[in-house]
């Protein structure tokens, strides 16, 4: 290929942070009109080189190049306006201004009345609607991005960085909020800008998708880079083996536990009073069982846990639990009754970053620490923090350490231990390997293995098809509010998944 | 971490001590007859009902919360101990037929009182769900209102409330074995006792997961809504017993007492490191936060300053502290 071709080119980038080298001489060269993929584990240095190049990060050795002219944006801004956008995977628009707002924020068109300078909005909508047209996107200039789903504003995102005139689009997992119809249309869509000449880098773990979209492949490790492939030339295994360095044979750990015939918990006709979540849901759980829940996002699965958690409202529904009939009205109760919850979101619901890891591992089992003036053992706390940190292999230098100065994997192993040591019966795990690297996830599933041979029960909500496949005893599926099917043994198959996630009951497609 | 970095790290973390050191030599250069024992005396007493208070409020602004009522109810509870505080043959008494109660009456008067304030803005916000910064701009103004009412009644139509019994005044100006001052000493408890409870004790813990992340507390099976009530009760306890103390301490009580206390306790724990976010924040900080205060407005009477730089300078350095503090934070990214 002519090197004319090359867009973006970045040489020999290092970057350090006290304490660590996030990026050591790492070069990369992304041709006009493809997508290309930058994998690796969190922490591997993605985030941080694609910085870099749009210049939120100021790189300490190494030069960029943009169709062949070296640059050094000091500020987004300047990246922007010289043809490169990136995308967050947390949009984080202005809410309650209009669409077109957001995409002219900061530039809008003016107008002078009476030699004051006024914003043009007949102009702005005009210009944003040419822009919509020109991506095929069904929006008004006028839409509130708090009324919108997540989908429409990262498209919206979308139509500003082509209202910028940008030659290199950086998306940071793109599809971690949308469904698989959101993600077909996205891709459409990233086909349509490719086919103008437009670059794509796109950052994400998921490896079919990576797959399916991108034309060449990047994968770093730990601040460096492992190298650059055409991603005909790649599989599964070859990109998850080049991005933790190791062959991971066993990928999942094999599934043998050993589920009892009694039943844990037996869930009857939970409804939520909004008429759009959930609706009329029963299953029930056995002792020992790993119950994957499976479906679409909006399937309203987080929505179902929470309110058996007590931490939503029910208007309709039971519980029993051993058999017994019990109420979860809030949290406290859950806890009390034997749950946990892992919750999907961790920095919003799961830690308290300003805590320390010890803190953060004792805080829902403060009450068995207390004397009879509620004060608290101190060493106790120490011993149990300790010994769940070593039980989970938590990677942290002091038990002060703040849990927001762990890496992902860290923090969600200091939450699972926060939940193991109320030693619950039941362990709700909501997306429990989100934005985890692989190596921390194989532990994960290890724990979760580890609970149901003590004749604990788990439920856990993936999105992720191969781990719901590789890590489940049975499987739930859920639709629209509701419980589409559940699945067992040889019918666990992601056609089969995917036919019930996108109706309820399914269609039929046999094993 | 290298030296000059793990040296600007330590120098920000205890910016606030190195101030206070810098301005107590600075005063005491410029005029040596500061560092008697009678003026640091003075000091001190002056800052222990600051320090009550902004106690209180550092419960509050930890929870993640806040209460701009906490001067006016003060000031309310100091007219209503005055009131109940007089000596049986004073001439002009609020209540003409009340006999001599004895000390602790108009104390324990005044911090009901105040908690009853403190229960009304804890349900408001727990239970209507208004937002802390409104829900308690309201009592405030309506602390004031019943105040005035209180005090405009007959006999007494607004006169300043004195002639307070000995072993009441004595609270605020009394000197325990004739040298520590009484008002010292009780704040003094009041903070190890606060700052026992914030490290040692569950509802310390409680109050820094509600205020360090109120969603994640509620997985945990934390009743927000209740530490938040506890908080604001426990802030009520000690804005009435400022109130007392504070007329204790004068020798007498109007209407206008307490005037933006709230907003001094607020300064004292911004600039004493309490995150105004909620979860982070510590006793010693809010010592040294009221401290600093008192010494740059007394310190600067002392060497002969114009009054009026005094609100520049405190305006200044509640700013350059949150900066401070700030610059922490984006360090980390």
């Amino acid at each position: 290929m002519a090197e004319n071709d090359i867009i973006l080119e970045m040489k020999g980038i290092s970057k350090s942070f006290p304490g660590v080298k996030a990026l050591d001489n790492v070069s990369i060269k992304v041709r006009r009109g493809t997508v290309h993929a930058l994998m690796g584990e969190n922490g591997a240095g993605k985030s941080t080189l694609m910085k870099c190049a749009f210049g939120l990060y100021d790189p300490d050795e190494g030069e960029v190049y943009l169709d062949g002219e070296k640059v050094a944006f000091k500020t987004p801004k300047e990246g922007l306006e010289h043809g490169i956008s990136m995308i967050p995977q947390e949009l984080n628009p202005i809410r309650f201004r209009n669409v077109a707002e957001n995409i002219f924020c900061g530039r809008y068109p003016e107008k002078k009345v009476m030699g004051i300078t006024f914003v043009d909005d007949k102009k702005m909508f005009e210009d944003t609607k040419a822009l919509y047209k020109e991506l095929n996107m069904d929006l008004e200039p006028t839409a509130i991005p708090n009324d919108l789903s997540a989908s429409m504003i990262q498209l919206n995102e979308v139509a500003k960085a082509i209202s910028y005139d940008a030659k290199v689009i950086i998306m940071d997992e793109p599809t971690s909020s949308l469904t698989a119809k959101e993600t077909d249309d996205l891709f459409e869509t990233i086909h349509h800008l490719t086919a103008r000449g437009i670059a794509i880098i796109y950052i994400s773990h998921k490896i079919d998708e990576i797959l399916r979209i991108s034309d060449e492949v990047t994968i770093m490790r730990d601040g460096q880079n492992v190298g650059t492939w055409p991603a005909s030339e790649l599989t599964e295994e070859l990109i998850v083996n080049r991005m933790v360095g190791r062959e991971m044979t066993a990928w999942f750990p094999e599934i043998d536990n050993n589920p009892s015939d009694e039943i844990a918990l037996e869930v009857k006709g939970f409804s939520s009073p909004n008429p759009r979540s959930f609706q009329d849901c029963s299953f029930t759980l056995k002792k020992g069982e790993l119950l994957g829940v499976a479906g679409l996002v909006g399937a309203q699965r987080t929505e179902l846990m929470e309110a058996i958690f007590g931490m939503r409202e029910h208007s309709a529904g039971e519980l029993y639990k051993d058999g017994q009939k019990i109420e979860n009205k809030d949290t406290r109760d859950a806890i009390r009754n034997g749950f946990g919850l892992l919750t999907e979101d961790r920095r919003r619901n799961g830690i308290f970053g300003g805590l320390s890891v010890r803190d953060n591992t004792v805080i829902a089992n403060l009450d068995s620490y207390c004397n009879g003036a509620s004060f608290l053992n101190l060493k106790q706390i120490d011993v149990d923090t300790k010994k769940y940190v070593d039980a989970m292999e938590v990677k942290t230098p002091t038990y002060d350490t703040l849990i927001r100065d762990l890496s992902g994997g860290n923090q969600q192993k200091v939450l699972i231990g926060r939940w193991l040591l109320t030693n619950p019966d039941i362990l709700i795990m909501d997306e429990p390997t989100r934005g985890i690297d692989v190596g921390a996830k194989a532990e994960i599933y290890n724990i979760m293995l580890d609970l149901t041979k003590q004749g604990k029960s788990v439920i856990f909500i993936s999105s992720e098809m191969p781990e719901i496949i590789g890590v489940s005893n049975r499987v739930m599926v859920m639709c629209e509010g509701r419980i589409s099917g559940f699945l067992e043994g040889d019918e666990i198959k992601d056609n089969i998944i995917m036919d019930y996630a996108s109706r309820v009951g399914g269609s039929g497609i046999k094993a | 971490m290298d030296n000059k970095s793990k040296a600007s790290a330590f120098f920000g973390k205890y910016a606030i001590y190195f101030i206070f050191v810098f301005l107590f030599l600075l005063v005491s250069v410029i005029n040596p007859r500061f560092l008697s024992v009678r003026v640091i005396k003075d000091v001190l007493m002056q800052s222990s009902v600051k320090l009550i208070v902004a106690l209180g409020m550092m419960f509050v602004i930890l929870s993640g919360n806040i209460d701009l009522s906490g001067g006016r109810v003060l000031g309310f509870a100091a007219v209503v101990a005055g009131s109940l505080a007089q000596t049986g043959d004073f001439a002009r008494k609020f209540y003409p037929n009340l006999p001599e109660l004895p000390f602790f009456v108009p104390v324990i008067a005044a911090i009901l009182l105040s908690m009853t304030f403190a229960l009304v803005n804890g349900l408001v916000i727990t239970k209507l769900g208004v937002a802390a910064f409104i829900a308690t701009l309201g009592t405030q103004l309506a602390a004031y209102g019943l105040n005035s009412i209180y005090y405009n009644q007959e006999p007494n139509n607004s006169q300043p409330i004195g002639g307070f019994k000995k072993s009441f005044s004595y609270l605020g100006t009394g000197q325990i074995a004739g040298f520590f001052p009484c008002v010292l000493a009780i704040s003094l408890v009041c903070a190890a006792i606060v700052h026992i409870v914030m490290r040692y004790h569950r509802f310390g813990r409680l109050v820094f997961a509600v205020g360090g992340n109120s969603e994640a507390a509620i997985v945990s099976g934390i009743n927000t809504k209740k530490v938040i009530l506890t908080v604001y009760l426990i802030a009520g306890f000690f804005f009435g017993l400022g109130g007392a103390l504070e007329a204790a301490r004068t020798g007498g009580a109007q209407n206008n007492y307490g005037l933006s206390y709230e907003f001094d306790a607020i300064s004292a724990c911004t600039v004493g490191g309490v995150s105004m976010n909620g979860g982070v924040g510590a006793v010693p900080g809010v010592i040294i936060g009221v401290l600093i205060f008192i010494l740059i407005q007394y310190g600067m009477n002392f060497i002969g300053i114009n009054p009026y730089w005094q609100n520049v300078v405190k305006g200044a350095l509640i700013v350059i502290a949150v900066a401070i503090d700030a610059r922490k934070y984006a360090k980390r990214r």
